[in-house]
């Protein structure tokens, strides 16, 4: 019963939903601030995403005719709740909370899936011709982007059992193993199939977020937000809400797993975030300033240079490098 | 209007009105004007205005032209794809009064018009010009945004 409460309380409030949430609008406030910035325009006020989602809750939610009534109003929610678990899992390993590991790698990646996922039946249940040409690129775009982040975040674990001098059976795929073996012997980054594994990974991330190279499947002035098209009020408010919540996690499993956890201490904390946040203006950079490719093209990346590079790092990490 | 409190959400929406731009075969004069509004001199994103791409995320409609008569079921059907509380903004001398066009045998605006036969209970801006100036439409939505 003491293990449910605690575990309802980093769930829901810390570093769960309402940690998630609030670090999460912080930092798409982050990126629009950027994008103005980039475009020499002000941009919006801070509060600006939370007024976002305070309206959309606001409004009113429109069934479409054609659509699968109950796939489309319970989407929303399984994206939501899968990438609030998934920030939990990531954040609790993250900053070291008590409670014991929980959660391992495989989790993780599978609870960033599921939003994705959602997002594709939720477009494919609004019976709108646009949201099934979203929910068919997204669904080639998960295909491109999951092998490379897959084998990427691998490259971790490697170098955990290539530098520990472990057989295969003791290498960690825990999070909390992975911040544990980084205290031990240095970052993953700081070595060359890290640096190749990052790489790989942010590219990765970028695309999991919908960001600009990579957004065919929201691709505003072809397919008009594609997947999300049909979904208004609260339940796009969901969505948004989904996406801010990644936004607060995928940096974070990044700086987590390739360059350390949090360190209990002043600078720890500075450090942490100063991580967290040079991820997250990289992203933003790239997105600025880069065309939309062809879902051919970017599966092509994804599959060619992207995986390759994944490979090359792996096979790096199990000499030793 | 009642002098009641406004609600968090109405408040929020006043912060942050999307946006909707539907052209109802103007001459693209006030179509520019419009881009113009976000263009870094005059960035409407700093009163959290945002240009959707569907009417379904919407709050306001913009409307520019004088709706011909091809315009008027699509206008309409459109506005009732967005979700309520919504209020329309018309944009240039042709949507408050279809301008040159009103006795020509292909209008059948203008755009308030044609709106209240399918809602009776829409509300409305009007902001003249041909085309109006960017810091007129900001005006223009601001007004708006205090009816809401």
């Amino acid at each position: 019963m003491d293990r449910l409460g605690e575990w309802l309380f980093f769930f829901l409030i810390f570093p769960g939903i309402a940690f998630a949430v609030g670090l999460g609008l912080a930092m798409s406030w982050v990126d629009r601030k950027v994008t103005a910035l980039v475009q020499w325009r002000q941009g919006p006020s801070a509060p600006q995403p939370f007024w976002d989602v305070v309206k959309l809750l606001g409004k009113e939610v429109i069934l479409p005719e054609q659509a699968w009534t109950a796939g489309f109003l319970a989407f929303p929610f399984v994206a939501f709740a899968s990438a609030a678990l998934a920030a939990t899992l990531t954040w609790h390993a993250a900053l070291r909370l008590p409670g014991g590991t929980f959660g391992d790698l495989i989790v993780v990646l599978y609870l960033l899936a599921i939003p994705s996922l959602a997002v594709i039946l939720g477009g494919a249940a609004s019976g709108n011709p646009l949201g099934a040409v979203g929910a068919s690129r997204d669904m080639k775009l998960v295909l491109g982007y999951e092998l490379p982040l897959v084998t990427a975040l691998l490259v971790a674990v490697f170098q955990h059992r290539a530098l520990d001098g472990h057989d295969v059976t003791a290498a960690t795929l825990s999070l909390d193993g992975l911040v544990r073996f980084q205290d031990a012997v240095g970052a993953v980054i700081y070595r060359p199939s890290g640096v190749l594994a990052f790489l790989v990974a942010l590219s990765c991330c970028h695309a999991k977020l919908g960001f600009v190279p990579f957004d065919q499947a929201e691709a505003d002035t072809e397919i008009a937000e594609g997947a999300l098209i049909e979904y208004s009020g609260p339940l796009l408010a969901l969505f948004k809400l989904t996406q801010a919540v990644q936004l607060a996690t995928l940096p974070v499993l990044l700086v987590t797993v390739f360059w350390g956890g949090f360190q209990p201490a002043a600078w720890g904390v500075a450090a942490f975030a100063a991580k967290m946040l040079l991820v997250l203006v990289i992203l933003v950079l790239v997105k600025n300033t880069n065309p939309r490719v062809r879902i051919d093209q970017a599966m092509r990346f994804f599959w060619g240079p992207v995986a390759g590079t994944a490979l090359l790092a792996l096979v790096l990490a199990q000499i030793g490098w | 209007m009642s002098k009641a409190p406004a609600s968090i959400f109405a408040r929020a929406l006043r912060k942050s009105p999307w946006v909707f731009h539907v052209g109802t075969s103007g001459c693209n004069n006030c179509d520019i004007e419009i881009a113009d509004c976000l263009t870094p001199r005059f960035d409407v994103e700093r009163f959290g205005v945002r240009l959707v791409g569907s009417p379904r995320h919407a709050d306001v409609m913009l409307i520019s032209g004088p709706v011909s008569t091809a315009c008027r079921k699509p206008l309409q059907e459109t506005w009732l794809e967005m979700p309520r509380p919504r209020a329309a903004v018309m944009v240039g001398v042709c949507a408050c009064s279809m301008g040159a066009y009103r006795d020509a045998y292909s209008v059948s605006g203008p755009a308030d018009k044609v709106i209240r036969e399918v809602d009776p209970e829409a509300k409305f801006v009007y902001i003249p010009g041909c085309p109006p100036k960017p810091e007129t439409i900001i005006a223009g939505m601001v007004k708006l945004l205090g009816e809401l």
